[in-house]
């Protein structure tokens, strides 16, 4: 277990430094380059903010003597400090990742808790009416634009019906009330927005558990399985679940980029004070020291997801250990 | 082969519906003028956020502009951005899918850890910093979205390149003294046109996803000129008033893509020699 961690993380190592490299290359994509800080470009950017991001590039040195320089200020967690405010990006990231990060988690749990069994089911009797029902929710998930599902969501549920709050995590002045109502408040904000997040992931993994399922069906071991007379309950959960569901744990992990990227949209329409919106306050601002935080925050969030995905696999799969091992 | 291929997307009704509509959305884009019933610029005051009727299918915007007209003109925008940002996706990622494969070694290693590393970002994220750093233009868009996009066909085209790389008729190919560009172009990638055709379709739809986002959270087409997401970004500020104004883009955007991808997954199906047993 242990070579095998070691292996991972140090294969880590240059994919890290590749995402440095193209954040810093995206940053100096702007007009003009380094120019760019001194003038029309960031009007809300005060005197001192710039020369600190000045000194932050070294703006008089050759690009990758620049490059280098930031690179080890991040290495040390230095961010640099935000055009907008002036406050450290690092402590901005920090303040809005919890919600982010539970958004997101909550999000991957449902889609876990719903999808898989529906995928299963539809497996069982493929062609059913069930069935086709799910495909119409596949391409439903994969085609509707997300941001207008989640606006005609807000109309019908938060609006016409009244159930559902439509903006924020909690309602003005939640602080005061009793804990069991706060929790009650709290998860009648996050219904909406965790529900519609999960959409598009629910369509693509029950589709994935489906033909997953009919995969581990057709093998000889579930034949095997039969022929010896196991009552069927125990040869779909012992043989073929188990065996469909492995490549389902890689599959959450590789779901992980496409959920943090959708929070810029969510957040921004629901207003949740998150790490999406605020990358997206950000874009709009030109707050280059911030973008370029959450960019690199977002990409080792996604690294992290799929490091944790591999490390349940090689926990879950016998034979990986096995092979890994000798 | 191909004829096969042809007739089976024919006799797949859905396949058959989708590939109708996208053409008719062609049509739309290219005739807009024709089609539509009013300028998609022109503001009347006397008709602001009027609902839907027999003079304007879709309602007025807040500027008494007709969203019906607004619409239509945005199908040019979808449909530039979607068919572009997918040409450069797959010619990137055919190219440097095929090369990774073809060569190996040291350039096959590098070329994979960079699929790696882009595929590490968020790909909304990497795309809003690119549009935020540089003024968000259609070009920019095409660009960015197709240099986010080519990772998983480059993935797909290495590994056909990989099978076939060994084969009979490139050894054959190779013993008589081809170049290796002239076997990659000649020999290997028409083996390997089929799941790259699927995947182009597929991602004209998500590219279509992507830009409509991008202009709904204002980084995308900008304003007054029409585009879906442009339009249900305006429309979200009205949807208390107005539903039309968010409403018919939004199904506008989600048919497109519909019909996108129900037309690769056919083509998926007709691809599929597995599929030919029950001809």
């Amino acid at each position: 277990m242990l070579s095998y961690l070691i292996r991972r993380l140090l294969l880590m190592l240059p994919i890290l430094f590749g995402i440095t490299l193209i954040c810093f290359i995206v940053i100096n994509l702007a007009p003009g380059s380094p120019a760019m800080l001194q003038d029309e470009f960031s009007p809300k950017a005060s005197p001192e903010a710039m020369e600190a991001l000045k000194k932050l590039y070294g703006l008089d040195k050759p690009i990758h003597e620049r490059y280098f320089n930031w690179l080890k200020r991040v290495i040390t967690f230095d961010l640099g400090k935000s055009f907008v405010d002036g406050r450290d990006v690092v402590e901005k990231i920090k303040e809005r990742l919890p919600i982010t990060v539970t958004l997101n988690l909550l999000s991957l749990i449902f889609i876990f808790i719903i999808a898989i069994p529906i995928g299963i089911y539809s497996s069982l009797k493929p062609g059913s009416f069930f069935d086709r029902s799910l495909t119409v929710l596949v391409f439903t998930g994969f085609s509707v634009p997300t941001f207008w599902l989640a606006l005609v969501c807000m109309i019908i549920f938060g609006v016409n019906l009244g159930w559902l709050p439509i903006s924020g995590i909690q309602s003005i002045g939640a602080e005061a009330l009793p804990l069991p109502e706060r929790i009650i408040d709290w998860i009648k904000h996050l219904i909406l927005p965790v529900t519609i997040m999960s959409f598009a992931g629910l369509a693509g993994m029950s589709r994935y558990t489906r033909s997953s399922m009919l995969e581990a069906l057709k093998q000889d071991y579930v034949r095997t399985a039969r022929a010896k007379g196991l009552p069927e309950r125990v040869v779909i959960v012992r043989h073929v679940l188990r065996n469909a569901l492995l490549p389902i744990v890689t599959l959450l992990g590789l779901s992980i980029p496409g959920l943090i990227g959708g929070s810029v949209i969510f957040e921004s329409i629901f207003s949740i004070p998150g790490m999406g919106q605020l990358f997206y306050a950000s874009a709009m601002s030109r707050d280059y020291p911030t973008i370029m935080g959450i960019l690199i925050m977002g990409a080792f969030l996604t690294l992290l997801g799929n490091l944790i995905a591999d490390i349940a696999y090689f926990i879950v799969d016998p034979r990986i250990r096995v092979k890994k091992d000798v | 082969m191909f004829r096969l291929v042809i007739r089976r997307i024919l006799k797949n009704k859905l396949a058959l519906s989708s590939l109708m509509f996208i053409l008719f959305l062609f049509l739309l884009a290219i005739s807009a003028p024709f089609f539509a019933p009013y300028d998609p610029y022109e503001i009347n005051v006397y008709k602001v956020l009027e609902p839907p009727s027999k003079e304007h299918f879709f309602g007025t915007d807040e500027l008494g502009r007709d969203v019906f007209s607004r619409i239509i003109y945005g199908s040019r925008v979808s449909l530039k951005v979607g068919f572009i940002a997918m040409g450069i996706a797959i010619l990137t990622g055919t190219l440097l899918g095929a090369i990774a494969g073809y060569y190996g070694g040291l350039l096959d290693t590098l070329i994979m850890r960079i699929v790696d590393v882009m595929l590490s970002f968020p790909t909304l994220f990497l795309i809003l910093a690119v549009v935020a750093v540089l003024e968000p233009s259609i070009y920019i868009i095409m660009i960015v979205i197709g240099l986010t996009g080519w990772m998983d066909v480059a993935r797909l085209v290495r590994a056909e390149v990989l099978s076939l790389k060994e084969r009979e008729f490139v050894l054959a190919a190779r013993a008589m003294g081809s170049a290796s560009m002239r076997i990659i172009l000649k020999h290997i990638l028409p083996n390997a046109l089929y799941p790259v055709i699927v995947a182009a379709t597929f991602s004209v739809g998500g590219a279509i996803l992507i830009e409509s986002g991008l202009s709904f959270l204002g980084l995308g087409i900008q304003p007054p000129e029409p585009s879906w997401g442009g339009i249900l970004s305006v429309g979200k500020d009205y949807i208390t008033v107005a539903w039309w104004m968010s409403f018919f883009p939004g199904i506008a955007i989600f048919l497109t893509v519909l019909s996108f991808n129900l037309l690769g997954e056919a083509l998926r199906d007709a691809f599929d020699p597995k599929h030919w047993a029950d001809e």
